[in-house]
């Protein structure tokens, strides 16, 4: 690794670093209802909005309400998707020349389920599926509206945790709207106007047919490309305008565009950690929080990097250059854009894999076995790293909550966080939660490679590597992340369908048992701090949790990552 | 459950319109405004034509030409209006045989280099319509080309040097040519 790549690396966790405390402020701001600078030009709209929907902000509702309104958002949300989805070719900007992939009852499910769980998993290929009506009033719209959600969520359940002897949890609909209105709207707008000054397209002309300076045909894809690229990011949800997604030179044409691109990512997630700080009173608890993510994704960083860098040892034979030099970036180039090479590729694996986000910028199936492997632990591990919007946070409390009680037993005490008591009722949440996500990924992923059916979707790779694209692809469907080995011919009527059910339990399952955990927490009162009780903003407890988060995970899918990139890594090394 | 309905319903179809046609919109009306070219796909026109576009790389295999990267778009390569990866795993033999039929295609086109042959002309972008290679890859091909125009190298050398772009601030990205850029300028040449 170059210092060049190191120092890339370190600046953009710098910026993170300093980006965290402003945004988190303005978050708490946000949902605590209190006035913004937006608040002249958006606050008329937010009152309409009640106004017509009926709802009265100063309303509470309770854990279950709320997590009815949540689960009714996203059905609906999934329906009026899959309506536009099936009569584009009914509605404007739709041209058959081009869009070649017809969107088939199996395939408008497969993606209108995937994103209003912000999971955005593409089974369709961008232009070759999607009018341009049908990327922005379906997907732009519900990129939106999926990732509001999640972070309402996300903040009804620091409400749980800071609340005491509360029968309530908030107003759902108020969250996702000030989440939408006051948060993703305005910063998607200056990043899509960003974007588009580095050379994001954002027009509506047709698809652009030339003759190239050798005399061939070409077709260049157009759209209004910078709208969707902007909330795709910041909503954690992923899905590209185009096939390839962050790799394609009109999604992702430098590496300022890739760096706004990460950090749109990971910011709101690692700012909610300072959010949680605010609102709880107790800033170190949110910081604690915050370094966890930021070791485990700088190792998963590092590790992605030195992988790639390494380049492939196969090559040697054939007189291939791999090594890195003033002139060329070098190491494993297979699927990777130059403009990026191995370290601007590597950061966006761990960002997108750590932000349950999909939109990579190199195909990281082609990726080398261990390259390949660290952003399936990332995904694996809970998408605790930073994770989705809203949903990361408490991903990785309830991780905490296991350290937390492991802790408890190992000295003999209640266990307990904030003051709150992790009693019996309160910990079978938190292991039903834990179970949810081995018994999906496991169950889908061993029924499709015994299954013909299941089989058929090898259609690039086989062996080890076509095991790992399965694994890969339930993963990133129970994570709601979205990318894919894409090698994987995932437009099938079992994959739509398999990979769907995988995106429903890791989204509504993991998403009302958080809420019932908030609910539970918030009718509890504090208890006072003794000397009993296991200090949660030390860097003991910081090691604690790591020391957990890798052995539930371990535990949990040791033995299918043996059976795919491991071996693979070992038939390639011996 | 249905007394949330109201509110699901309203919420959903008012926020779609504004995220969903009045955000694009603006932000299209913006961009149009502001930055007309990048907006409409950065395209590079000559004399009333439009030749390609600097973002979106194009095939060549003529000896005269800089040569793109491999490219795994189908039916034929660099079509930017399906892009795509090969998404060959790393120990696929399809991968292997690959690169070594591109390592022997470069070789046969120029069999007095004997120079080991930079990672990136030998593999498959991500996207298949990669604008650029190495700084290394154009190197590798500046003899092949001044020979096929009967140029200096020493003038080849030039043209590759004035279309690469370094890191930004010296430090972010990688050094790179825009080879569609690259070889208008060698056809522009007297």
């Amino acid at each position: 690794m170059s210092w060049q790549i190191l120092f890339q690396h370190a600046a953009f966790l710098f910026i993170v670093w300093l980006l965290v405390k402003p945004v988190g402020t303005f978050l708490a701001r946000v949902f605590e209802g209190q006035p913004t600078f937006l608040d002249p030009l958006l606050r008329p709209i937010e009152r309409a909005i009640y106004r017509v929907a009926g709802i009265d902000a100063a309303r509470e509702m309770s854990w279950k309400v709320y997590a009815e309104s949540f689960v009714l958002f996203g059905v609906l949300g999934t329906l009026l998707l899959f309506v536009i989805l099936r009569v584009q070719t009914w509605l404007p900007f739709f041209d058959p020349t081009f869009l070649t992939t017809p969107l088939t009852p199996d395939l408008a499910f497969n993606t209108a389920v995937s994103f209003a769980t912000t999971t955005t998993w593409q089974a369709y290929g961008g232009e070759t599926t999607m009018s341009y009506t049908s990327q922005m009033l379906g997907l732009t719209a519900q990129n939106f509206l999926a990732g509001a959600a999640g972070l309402a969520v996300g903040i009804a359940f620091i409400r749980g945790l800071v609340r005491e002897a509360s029968a309530t949890l908030g107003n759902f609909w108020v969250d996702v709207t000030r989440a939408t209105l006051y948060v993703l709207l305005p910063a998607s707008a200056l990043v899509a106007i960003a974007l588009v000054w580095q050379g994001v397209p954002m027009n509506f002309n047709p698809f652009i047919v030339l003759e190239t300076l050798q005399g061939n045909e070409q077709i260049i894809a157009q759209g209004p490309v910078a709208a969707l690229e902007a909330i795709k990011n910041l909503g954690t949800n992923g899905g590209g305008f185009f096939n390839v997604n962050g790799a394609h030179p009109y999604e992702n044409p430098t590496l300022f565009t890739n760096w706004l691109e990460m950090l749109s990512i990971v910011v709101i997630p690692a700012a909610l950690t300072y959010t949680f700080g605010v609102l709880s009173k107790r800033p170190l608890q949110g910081w604690v929080l915050f370094w966890i993510m930021m070791f485990l994704f700088v190792v998963g960083l590092l590790l992605t990097t030195w992988m790639e860098q390494n380049g492939n040892p196969q090559f040697v034979p054939f007189g291939v250059d791999q090594s890195m030099s003033e002139e060329q970036a070098g190491g494993n180039m297979e699927g990777k854009e130059v403009r990026f090479g191995a370290g601007g590729s590597a950061l966006t694996a761990t960002a997108t894999s750590n932000g349950a986000t999909g939109s990579y910028n190199s195909m990281h199936d082609s990726y080398m076995p261990l390259g390949g492997m660290i952003p399936l632990v990332n995904m694996l591990l809970g998408e605790i790293i930073f994770g989705g919007l809203g949903t990361g946070f408490y991903s990785i409390i309830v991780i905490a909550l296991i350290g937390v009680f492991i802790a408890g037993l190992m000295v003999g005490r209640t266990p307990e966080y904030l003051g709150k008591p992790l009693d019996p009722t309160a910990v079978k949440f938190i292991t039903l939660y834990t179970l949810i996500a081995p018994l999906t990924i496991s169950f889908l992923t061993a029924l499709a490679v015994i299954t013909p059916m299941g089989l058929a979707g090898l259609t690039t790779n086989q062996g080890a590597h076509g095991f790992t694209e399965i694994f890969y692809g339930y993963t990133s469907s129970f994570a709601n992340n979205g990318q894919n080995f894409a090698g994987l011919n995932a437009n099938s009527l079992f994959y739509n369908i398999t990979t769907a059910l995988a995106m429903w339990a890791g989204r509504f399952g993991l998403g009302v048992l958080a809420l019932a955990i908030a609910g539970y927490f918030a009718a509890q009162k504090c208890r006072p701090t003794t000397l009993g009780t296991l200090p949660t903003d030390s860097l003991l407890f910081a090691v604690l949790t790591i020391a957990v988060i890798l052995i539930v995970g371990g535990l949990a899918y040791f033995p299918a990552l043996a059976m795919g990139p491991l071996v693979e890594h070992l038939m390639l090394r011996f | 459950m249905l007394s949330q309905l109201r509110p699901a319903l309203v919420a959903l179809i008012a926020l779609t319109i504004i995220t969903g046609v009045l955000y694009p919109f603006a932000i299209t009306l913006i961009a149009q405004i502001a930055f007309p070219s990048q907006a409409n796909g950065s395209l590079i026109v000559q004399n009333g034509n439009v030749v390609g576009s600097a973002l979106i790389g194009q095939s060549f295999d003529a000896p005269k030409y800089f040569w793109s990267r491999p490219s795994a778009t189908g039916p034929f390569a660099y079509n930017a209006g399906a892009s795509s990866g090969s998404n060959l795993g790393p120990t696929n033999p399809a991968l292997l045989e690959a690169v070594q039929a591109r390592a022997e295609a470069l070789r046969a086109a120029d069999p007095n280099n004997t120079a080991p042959i930079p990672v990136d002309l030998v593999t498959a972008s991500g996207s298949g319509l990669d604008p650029h290679i190495s700084v290394a890859a154009a190197n590798y091909q500046i003899a092949r080309v001044a020979r096929a125009r009967n140029l200096e190298v020493a003038r080849v050398q030039q043209l590759v040097a004035q279309f690469t772009q370094g890191r930004t601030f010296g430090i972010l990205g990688e050094p790179r040519v825009n080879v569609l850029q690259l070889n208008l300028a060698l056809d522009a040449l007297p």
